[in-house]
């Protein structure tokens, strides 16, 4: 049986030797392992973009493989990054509270305690009070649970909404930006309780790991977000091949005709909608503690779109695609707005980078769509062709 | 003979205009009826209600021994129960190989479940070879559906039908754009499906529903203009108005 999976889809044992060598190699040149060629900053980015990889082939599955052209994923990624967040953020301050209350000549109350840790949450934005989403804050399980529960649970009731009135094609994709719009405007809010524009930050250090040094927890992150990524990609891979995978596509294809073989579609599309919610959550709770700040403008549907614009680069319909194009496009991009590309003088203008990545970025999307319909991973197939003829 | 399927005083509108008018169809099991009438006639619309596409504004639509009501069914709801549509257009997933589109229409298990978990029958194999050989694509299984000649598309569109082993077949135009022999083979296809089960064709060539030989209903404006035998209802004085006349 696994013998006979890993044959149908030569793709994945490529895929996995290729993330491990990535992996292997870039222990090696880390500050953790002594060589430091990478800086422990490069680090964090390189785990981050793995990170962006896995919800990026979620997205190839749910919009790729079934046809639903979700403009939400972001939003499920950035709520996992929220999730683990919240714990992160309470257990470190309340270790920092503990430490100062200790000299006390009094011992603290429990009630001095969370008040303490309230008021340096919550100062920022006027407050001291836990607001109820905060309930379990302080358990790492139950807010683990949340990074797969609350967007799988969020994409559940969308998805049955959405796809039991049989809303398709460029409607959908409207109501899942309207979704992802009324989710930023709402974590934007100060009275959500979720520190409002300031977002949640300080989340590189991981409570109870003060000895740790950074360079080590970068290293460990990257390693998780490495398995996660090899983990996600062999789910999908199990779920996209065989009838299931079959079935998806002739959803995409032309769902009506799929009805009528007696299939349940919504069943099938909430179904996918949902699972690639929980993986993007996932994926979001592996990137923040890396990135170290999560805020809401980070949920903003502009995000979503991004992600849509590194599948259609990648390649859709091919999980390698997907992490291609993530790969390629969110470094690249990094590099642009981080300054590092030369400004280009033409004497009467100078092309500043920062600036002009989005439209370069934005004539790329367009160029592909029109010139490469199968973007990048489409190059393989060339590949394979002429490796066939030859 | 008990009826299989049995729709009476069907109506439906849209937009005021009276697509089906009072129609009442009865189809026994096993049997080979052929529906024929001009454009408009409701031919199309008819299957959109059988099929639980369209919703008719009011009559009975009547399935089975236990006499149960399809109007409250979805389509795939109604499609495991066992009524199989083939399009008047070959719709096939193109980008998929023969043997997938076979695969995706056998009668097995139907949930998203039962598939991840591969809950499938063991002759799966079996079945979709015996398929294929029925409709002369055995040589072509691992080829992509969409590169077959549209007289293929047909017969896979016809195999997949085969496939879900419906108790009812019904099948819009199945002789459209096909050469002479195509569509003699067509008519074998048919006629030895409809000794097992109910099988509706609706089609506009008289010369095919000849070959046919079987009991005919005419369909006009959305109701039964005439049935019997196909020469019974070609003297119909009615019904040489419909085609001829006007």
């Amino acid at each position: 049986m696994n013998n006979s999976f890993i044959a149908k889809n030569p793709s994945v044992l490529w895929f996995l030797l290729g993330l491990s060598l990535f992996t292997v190699l870039v222990s090696i040149l880390s500050e953790a392992a002594g060589t430091a060629l990478i800086s422990t900053s490069f680090l964090k980015t390189l785990g981050k973009t793995l990170c962006l990889c896995l919800v990026a082939i979620a997205m190839d599955v749910v919009w790729g493989y079934c046809g639903i052209l979700s403009l939400g994923h972001f939003a499920f990624f950035g709520i996992g990054g929220y999730a683990i967040g919240m714990w992160l953020m309470y257990d470190r301050t309340k270790d920092i509270v503990v430490t100062s209350l200790e000299n006390n000549i009094l011992p603290p109350t429990p009630d001095e305690i969370t008040t303490a840790i309230g008021s340096q949450i919550f100062g920022v934005v006027g407050s001291s009070e836990f607001p109820v989403i905060w309930a379990f804050s302080h358990s790492l399980t139950l807010q683990l649970l949340a990074v797969v529960l609350v967007p799988g649970l969020l994409a559940l009731v969308f998805g049955w909404l959405a796809f039991r009135s049989r809303v398709t094609g460029v409607y959908l994709s409207i109501l899942t930006q309207a979704m992802t719009l009324a989710l930023s405007l709402y974590f934007f809010q100060n009275d959500t309780g979720l520190r409002g524009n300031n977002g949640l930050s300080g989340l590189q250090n991981i409570p109870g790991l003060d000895d740790v040094s950074q360079a080590t927890l970068s290293l460990w992150f990257f390693w998780a977000s490495a398995f996660a990524l090899g983990s996600g990609y062999l789910l999908f891979v199990w779920m996209t091949s065989g009838k299931f995978g079959s079935v998806i596509r002739a959803i995409r294809d032309n769902e009506a005709r799929v009805r009528f073989l007696g299939y349940h579609v919504e069943s099938y599309k909430l179904f996918i909608f949902t699972v690639t919610a929980m993986v993007a959550g996932v994926a979001g709770a592996l990137y923040y503690p890396q990135a170290g700040i999560i805020n809401p403008a980070e949920i903003a549907p502009i995000a979503s779109i991004y992600l849509a614009v590194w599948v259609a680069i990648g390649g859709r319909g091919r999980l390698y695609g997907a992490v291609i194009g993530a790969a390629v496009v969110s470094l690249m991009s990094s590099w642009f707005t981080g300054g590092g590309a030369p400004d280009i003088n033409l004497g009467i203008y100078v092309i500043n980078w920062t600036d002009w990545w989005l439209v370069l970025l934005g004539l790329t999307f367009v160029a592909v769509t029109l010139f490469f319909p199968k973007g990048i991973g489409g190059l393989f197939d060339l590949l394979a062709r002429k490796g066939k003829q030859s | 003979m008990s009826a299989l399927l049995e729709v009476s005083g069907v109506s439906v509108s849209f937009d005021g205009f009276k697509a089906i008018n009072n129609l009442s169809i009865q189809v026994a099991e096993p049997e080979l009826r052929a529906i024929i009438g001009p454009n408009g006639a409701g031919k199309t619309t008819f299957m959109d209600i059988v099929t639980g596409k369209t919703k008719p504004d009011e009559g009975y639509v009547i399935w089975g021994e236990k006499s149960v009501s399809l109007l409250g069914m979805s389509e795939s709801q109604i499609a495991q129960a066992g009524i199989g549509r083939k399009f008047q257009k070959p719709t096939v997933f193109e980008a998929q190989t023969v043997r997938e589109n076979i695969t995706l229409a056998l009668k097995n298990p139907r949930k998203p479940l039962d598939l991840l978990l591969n809950r499938a029958a063991l002759d799966t194999e079996e079945r979709v070879r015996a398929i294929s050989d029925e409709i002369g694509l055995s040589d072509a299984l691992d080829q992509t559906s969409g590169a077959l000649s549209h007289g293929q598309k047909q017969w896979l569109e016809i195999g997949m039908l085969l496939a879900q082993d419906p108790r009812l077949l019904l099948v819009d135009e199945p002789a459209a754009g096909m050469s002479a022999v195509e569509r003699e083979k067509t008519t074998d296809i048919l006629v030895h499906a409809a000794k097992t089960r109910a099988v509706i064709v609706v089609e506009h060539d008289m010369d095919f529903v000849r070959r046919l030989n079987c009991k005919v209903t005419v369909l006009h404006q959305g109701s039964v203009l005439a049935e019997g035998s196909l020469d019974h209802v070609t003297k119909n004085k009615d019904v040489v108005d419909v085609y001829l006349g006007r």
